[in-house]
This record gives structure tokens, sequence and C-alpha cells, in this order.
């Protein structure tokens, strides 16, 4: 054991058990597992990436880039970051941790702050701010990624400071966002703090000196060994040797004779002398059981030590080695948020420019150090070889890496990191980032203050998916949208797919049907008996105001002078650029008063549309736009026989052809449900689309239901809606188009008025969009009527045509029609309306589809079953 | 990133929408308009290093349309005004 007798801020009245790589061990309470080996004398903790060279504990905490364990399902932490805790087992890294199938189980959350202070940092500087600034009366929060036992002595902080400990912030973002994860038992917490000021009071890692094998183990910085004597009252070996190039380590000697450590030598950078190899104990044979992954194999024996203006070297044994190359300012978060920072010369170390607006360094971060340093970075070693002269300990990359990056003419620090890949590990380069800057000013001639750093990006330390997921996961991940008529549809068997955020019906099955089957079956009833429909997705836009006309007349292709109060229009928009944007039926409800539906999933794109060409370009009209697509419940009566289902709703209406014709509407009342009644058509077919407030939706569906159900009515889902929409050519926004279809391409010129001026106009004249050869709009009929061509395959002319064919046009649509009896095709050809009659061919995954070119309609040209 | 609404006060960027940039004047007779100024007005946006007006819409808030001035490099914004014009 090399636990001290006594000393430390662990708790040796609580024992803690815990199993590394199998063995059992025991702890303490406050003890890290990184403090726990060492006191087990456990000396190999990992194996490198790369390499496969044992590793040990290098540092004390986020910095550290050996010793990488995995806890449970967390496949890849730091030792020195690992709360001890009873029952802990761990396993060493061997190079790489291993993901777990399981879904994550612990739970996590968001948390929202606002402070006017918001110090980082719970060491003296960032405690001694805190108070200063709580004794203000500000708001202050107070963050340290560690259990620091020294901050519960913090007292007299007034109510108005918070301390969050176990808490990282690890990202500073624009106007003093930050972000910090707090760890908690079984999962942790995600805070967004809100800052008027942050002090960034984070201190410094010291960094080694880059030598030959100075990965061993038994290697470790020298303020790490002080920390784990002074701290875990461990010593982390028993004959040690300081090599330093700076007058940090003066006190470490102390620390280490107090711990019953010999000093067996200070080697001095400042007194001409550097260690330029070490040698390492040899692997037991056989391993034994009892020592485990512990001392043995590949941890440090002996540092070879030499003048630095060369001459002879000598061997001094050892088993713990302390390095310091000087300190590095944490300044992460200052750069994240664009700081700058600036070499400083004396303290030979990158420190923030203090000129972040809002964000005040202090402390060690601000390189407010009282230490004497002559920079060092690389000693060569005894033979020319660099090969083990590890830049990088965790990305397992050395000198050698970079002077091939170098010689192949990489100057900018930025490069060299992706090339070799220093400061890529999940230590993000803490130990390993300003010693290749160093290396590359060394490599390159240049001065390290001239090659600058590389720029540092959140996170400081990894973050888990699952912190950042929070509560936003599988039913909560994104809104689920659900209309008035949902519990029916789910109490007969529907089967659903999401369009945007609802959740619509997509077919019935009956009994052990499939979904071909139900969907054959739903059409037929729609086209030769009647079937019904929950429509109540389609976005709605209610539509007000004197202008609301000359408003309308502007955004749609069509015009809509002419519609009568109780009737309702098809409407097509497009984009400036002149492509097709969304449709819908513009009804027209009273003086000033209309209403537009939109597409299911473009509600929202269309209701910002409106707003965006009211507000910015046309604000003198005085029109007012409201979304109530959620107001209304819509249920379609769809088929030859839907006039008997509505005519024994509504009794007392007129529904003949005549004083009920298609496009119009009325107004009724069924059981005390009000009703406004639309001949709209999505199908083709004599059919009615029930209006009803939301509050009514079920009780409507369940009239209709009843009323039909003498004459076997269908619930259809939006598959055969698809399939009956196709049939008649009927083009679906985000379908048949992609942004880049005009309405002429669909052959819709009818839509586009020539009287009056709307958005897009001009550019259906611009040379391209009004060439003859784009695509249009076609039908496809399959030669093999049993051949369902996959939507999104590309057409080509000839059916074996050379290599590098050109495509000429793609598959939008395309279904298995009941009606039709067999399978067929809307898409986008090239010339479509050139070509009806003739042949394209569909090149799939080993075969050839042959298809004919037709209009796009399939059923009902005349549209005597519409207006019926 | 927080986004002055004038209608609303600061409020995180993911209320928001993002309109592109403001002062894109729409031409007042676009018909009168050739085919190279016309493009220009649709498909030629600024797309500066550092200070540009933009539009954005408060999209899950107030609805209203706005203009501002952002820097593109550290996203420093002066508050404009209602409406897109700017």
């Amino acid at each position: 054991m090399t636990r001290l007798p006594i000393g430390g801020r662990i708790d040796r009245s609580r024992p803690v058990r815990f199993t590394f790589n199998g063995h059992v061990y025991q702890g303490f309470a406050g003890d890290t597992l990184a403090s726990a080996l060492l006191a087990n004398d456990v000396r190999v903790v990992a194996k490198s990436v790369t390499y496969g060279r044992p590793r040990g504990v290098f540092g004390t905490g986020v910095e550290e880039p050996n010793a990488l364990v995995q806890v449970g399902p967390e496949p890849m932490l730091r030792a020195t970051q690992v709360e001890l805790v009873d029952g802990l087992e761990a396993t060493g890294l061997n190079g790489k941790g291993r993901l777990t199938a399981q879904p994550e189980s612990g739970r996590f959350d968001k948390v929202y702050a606002h402070c006017e202070v918001l110090v980082v940092g719970g060491g003296p500087t960032g405690r001694t701010a805190a108070h200063a600034a709580a004794q203000k009366g500000d708001r202050v929060i107070l963050l340290d990624e560690q259990a620091n036992p020294s901050l519960d002595d913090f007292g007299g902080l007034p109510a108005n400071a918070r301390v969050l400990l176990r808490t990282t912030a690890f990202g500073l973002y624009e106007q003093n966002l930050v972000l910090a994860a707090e760890r908690r038992d079984g999962g942790g917490r995600l805070w967004q703090i809100r800052a008027r000021e942050v002090v960034l009071a984070t201190g410094a890692h010291e960094r080694p000196i880059v030598f030959a094998n100075n990965d061993r183990p038994g290697i470790m910085l020298a303020s790490a060994v002080r920390t784990y004597v002074n701290r875990y009252g461990v010593a982390p070996g028993t004959r040690a040797v300081i090599f330093t190039n700076n007058s940090s380590t003066d006190v470490v000697a102390a620390d280490l004779k107090s711990a019953g450590i010999v000093v067996e030598a200070i080697v001095d950078v400042r007194a001409g002398e550097a260690v330029v190899d070490t040698l390492a104990e040899s692997s037991p044979d056989p391993p034994s059981p009892l020592v485990g992954e512990g001392r043995g194999g590949g941890s440090l024996k002996s540092v070879i030590i030499a003048p630095l203006t060369g001459g002879a070297s000598r061997e001094v044994e050892c088993d713990l080695l302390c390095v310091s190359g000087g300190f590095n300012p944490t300044a992460h978060l200052y750069s994240q948020a664009q700081g700058k920072l600036r070499y400083d010369e004396r303290f030979a170390c990158f420190r923030p420019d203090g000129k972040l607006p809002n964000v005040t360094v202090l402390g060690a971060a601000n390189a407010e150090f009282d230490f004497s340093i002559q920079p060092l970075w690389l000693v060569p070693g005894r033979d020319g070889n660099w090969s083990t002269h590890f830049v990088d300990l965790e990305r397992d990359v050395t000198v050698v890496e970079m002077q091939r990056a170098v010689g192949a003419g990489m100057r900018s620090v930025e490069h060299v990191k992706r090339f070799t890949t220093i400061g890529t590990g999940s230590d993000q380069g803490k130990t390993s980032g300003i010693n290749e800057v160093a290396l590359v000013g060394t490599l390159t001639g240049q001065p390290i203050g001239g090659v600058g750093t590389t720029t540092y990006r959140p996170p400081y330390v990894p973050v888990s998916f699952a912190l950042m997921a929070g509560r936003n996961r599988s039913d909560l991940f994104d809104p689920i949208r659900l209309t008035s008529i949902h519990s029916w549809h789910v109490g007969h068997g529907a089967v659903f797919e999401n369009v945007g955020q609802w959740k619509r019906p997509w077919y019935f099955p009956r009994h052990d049907e499939d979904m071909e089957a139900a969907v054959l079956r739903e059409c037929r009833a729609a086209r030769e008996n009647v079937a019904v429909m929950d429509a109540s997705t389609l976005g709605k836009v209610d539509i007000q105001g004197p202008d609301a006309l000359e408003f309308l007349n502007r955004m749609y292709t069509n015009a809509f002078d002419s519609l009568k109060v109780g009737s309702c229009r098809y409407g097509l928009m497009c984009r400036a650029d002149g492509m097709v944007f969304d449709d819908g039926v513009v009804m027209h409800l009273g003086p000033d008063h209309w209403l537009a539906t939109t597409t299911t999933g473009g509600a929202a794109a269309v209701l910002d549309w409106m707003e965006e060409w009211l507000q910015t370009e046309w604000p003198d009209l005085r029109v007012r736009l409201t979304s109530v697509t959620d107001h209304w419940s819509d249920v379609a009566v769809v088929g030859p026989r839907s006039r008997d289902v509505v005519r024994t709703l509504f009794p007392n209406l007129e529904l003949g052809p005549e004083s009920f014709p298609f496009m119009a509407i009325r107004e009724g009342e069924t059981g005390g449900i009000p009703v406004r009644l639309h001949r709209i058509t999505f199908s083709g077919e004599l059919a009615y689309e029930l209006w009803t407030p939301s509050w009514y939706g079920l009780a409507l569906w369940e009239a209709v239901m009843a009323a039909g159900e003498p004459l076997g009515i269908t619930p259809y889902g939006t598959e055969a809606m698809h399939v009956l929409r196709a049939e008649k050519g009927y083009v679906i926004c985000g379908q048949e188009t992609d942004g880049t279809v005009t309405p002429q391409d669909l052959g819709m010129s009818w839509i586009v008025s020539k009287k009056k001026a709307f958005i897009g106009q001009r550019s259906h004249r611009r040379s391209d969009t009004a060439r003859a050869d784009r695509k249009h709009l076609v039908g496809l009929l399959p030669i093999d009527g049993e051949e369902l061509l996959p939507e999104g395959a590309q057409l080509v002319l000839e059916q074996n045509g050379p290599a590098g064919v050109k495509m000429v046009g793609h598959v939008t649509s395309s279904y298995r029609s009941a009606t039709l009896g067999r399978t067929f095709a809307l898409a986008m050809l090239q010339s479509g309306r050139e070509r009806f009659e003739s042949t394209v061919y569909a090149p799939l995954n080993g075969h050839v589809v042959a298809a004919t070119v037709t209009e796009p309609i399939f059923y009902d040209k005349e549209n005597v079953r519409r207006d019926s | 990133m927080l986004i002055p609404c004038p209608w609303c006060g600061d409020r995180e960027d993911i209320e928001f929408k993002y309109g592109g940039a403001a002062q894109i004047a729409y031409p007042t007779d676009p018909e009168a308009a050739d085919d190279a100024a016309w493009a220009r007005y649709v498909f030629v946006r600024p797309n500066p290093k550092g200070k540009m007006a933009e539009r954005w819409v408060h999209t899950a808030g107030c609805r209203r349309w706005f203009s501002l001035v952002r820097d593109t490099v550290t996203h420093e914004i002066t508050p404009g005004r209602p409406g897109g014009k700017a």
C-alpha cells in the first residue's frame, strides 16, 4: 500500500470497495478512481490507442490523457474524474472503449438560469470573486467541476449566490451564454446560464516536456504528484526524480519528502540538465496474478540524465518522474467565445488578451504567475530517434508524425493538428496543444507567438449525447399532433404515418389484410360506394380585412375577383422564382372574410410566407391572418353514394347538383353539431368536406359513420387518398414538385392569370423557365401492369443505351390502382407533353422497366363524377 | 444567440426564423425589369463577412417580421425596426 498514514481530504472512516480489471481494491470516500489506483500501487491503467504501450495516471483532472477507463456503459472516462463509490467496476481501456447496446437509462434534465455574475472555477480566485460580487447584491452562480469539499467550508456566501459542484462549464457562447454539465447520481443536468458578466477563474494546466520514452507509467505532471500527496494522502512512488524548467517545482521536493518519497535527483533545465530517456521494468514472466495490471511491465525503472550541451549521461533509478514544462492558462472558454490569446514571453504561455467584453479572466487563467521559467519544449534523444517522443499521449502521436507533417510543407498549426491528429483526443489536447505549437515553431523556424494556437471549440470536456438530449427523447423528441378524431382511428385499428408532426391514419386494415389489400379495398369503396377520411390536418389560414381580395390576388397565381361569398376555388402559389410553392382551396366566407387551406406539411411555411409579404412589402394592405388549422375538424365524405349519407345527416338541405354544386359552401346542423359543408374533392368523386369546430370533430365523425353504416361506409387513410388523387392527376406539392417545378411544367397554365400581377409572375418569362424542353408532368403505364415503379426511379429513353446515358426524368408517384386493375405512375419527364404514347425506361437494380407515357390523368377525364 | 424582437424584447434564436438579407426591394414594376435585373432580385444576395442587414420573423412568438444588423463574425446585433425593408 502506498496510502500515507495521515493527511489528505479523504474520509478514512468510510472505506470504499471497488474492482479494477476484475481485482478487488479498497479506497476511501473522497478518492477518485485514479487516486485509489495509485494508493493500491496500480501503475499500468490502460494501453495506448495506436501502439498499445502501457500507460498510467499522468494528471489529476480533465487534462488526463492516459488513464482512460470503462465504467459500466460509459466507454471512455478519465480515472482522474471518476468519483470512487462503493461497488464501482472499472476496466482500463485497451485502446478503445466499447459502446453499450443498451439504451441510456440515466435521468437527464435541462436547467435554465440567469445571473449577473457567473464565476467558473471554485479555487481561491473564483471564490473571492464570487464573494465580492455576491456582497454587492448581484445574483451569482459559482461553478466548479470537482466535488470540492473545500467549497463546503466557504461560509458566509449570501443567499443570492449559488454554488454548483461537479459542474463543468464546457461552452461559452455569444452574449455570455454558458453551457455546463452537472454530474449527478444516475444522470445529470445540462445548465444553460445567461450571465451579464462571466468571470473565468479556471486556473492553469501544467504541461510536460517532450523527451524519449516520456509516456511510461510513473511519469507524471509535478503538480499532479503534489495533489496526490496533499489532497488524497497517496504516495505515487517511492523514489522520485524531478525534471523541470521552472521554479514552480521548488515546493515539490518538500512535499515528496513529507510523504516519505526519496528524491533521487532534481534535473533542472536552468542548471543545464535534462532527462533524455527513460527505461522500463521488464514484464513479469509469467505475469503475476497478484500484481495484476499493477507495477510490472513497462512502468518506470530509471531515467537517463545528460547535460543539455551534450556530454556524459548518468542513469538514476526511480519509479516516479515529476515533470514540469511550465503552465498553460486554461483559456479554452475565452477562446471559444472568439477571445484572442497572445503569447507571454515571461511565462512562456498563451494568455487571454483581456479584450472580450463582459468576460473577466482572473488568477492563473490570466497568467498571474510567480515563477521563473527557461522554456524547453523538446529534448533530443540519445540516438537521433524521435519515435518515442510522445507529443500527444492520448492520440499516441510522436515527433515523427510532426516531422512528417512539416516535411510535407505544412506550416499552420491547424494543418499539423489535422494531419497528425494532435489535440483531437477526448482530452482535446490539454497537455499536448501548446507543445504542438512550440514544436511547429521549432521545426519551421517560427517564433511561438507567431504560430498561434489552434482554435478552441466547445465542448471543453466530453459531453454525452444523453445529457444534450435530456428529456427530448422518443415521444418527447418532437411535439405530436393528433386530430380530434384520433381516438376513433386508434380504436379501429388504423396504421398511422407521420406527416410533419401529425399522426395520420395511413390505412385501416381489416382482419389479416396487408397494406396493399387494405388500400385497394378502401379505394374501391371511394370509387364505387362511399368512404370517409379525416382531413382535419389540412392547414387553414383565416384571412380578414377590406384588402383581403387584393392580397389573395397577389399571393396566388389565379384571381379570386369573381368568387362569390359561399363558394370556394382551388388556388396555386409560387415563390418569387416562379416555382410552385403550395396549393389549397380558398373559401369566400363573407364580406372581407376568406379562408385558405394549405398542404398538411406546408401550413406553417405558408403562413410565414403570407405574413412576410404582408408585413414587409405590403404593410399598406389592411389584412389580418390567423392560423385556424386546429380550430376545425374536417370529415371528407367521398364516393357516388356520399350524397345519401349527407342527406341522412342534413335532411333539410337542398343537395342536388344545381342547388349545391361543385365548389359551393353551405351551412347546416346535425344532431346539435354545427357543420360547414363544402363540395370539394381530392379524389375526383362526388364528395363533401364537412367542417365543424374541433370540439365536435369526433361527434361528427361518429354521426357520419352511423349514417353511412347501412351503406357500408368505409374509413380510409392517406395511402388510398394518394392513389385516388393520382388517378385523377391531382398533384401534391412537395411530391410532384420539389422547388424546381413551375405551374406550366405541371400542365396547369390554366391557373396562371394573365390579367393580374402575382408573386413569381415575372419569373415565368425567364429564358430558363420559359424553355420548351423542361420536365413536364406526365403519366406512366408500365407495359407490364404488375410492375410497380419505385418512386424516385430515373427515366431514360433507350432500353439498352450506352453507359452514361442521359436521364430525362424521374417517377414522382407510383401506385397499384383498383380502378385501373394495374399499376400506374406520375413522373416529371423532359419535354414530356411531346412524348405521349412513346416508351421510356426505368433502369432498376437488375432489370429495366418499360412504360408508356400518357397524359397525367387516368380516370374520368370529363369530370362527370366530380360534378354529378 | 439573443435576438431583439422589437415587440417582445430579447429572445433566444430558436424562437425565430431567418428571412435573409434586408434591403432587397421588390421591383416596383417586375414586368418592366429585364431578365438580368429580375434575376438579380430573385437570386443575388449579399454574403458579407461583417455587418449585414437581415430580416427575421418571431415565428414562435408575435409572428412579426423585423430587420436588424448582425455582424456575421461576432453575432453582435444592432436592433433594427419593425417591418423588413430596413
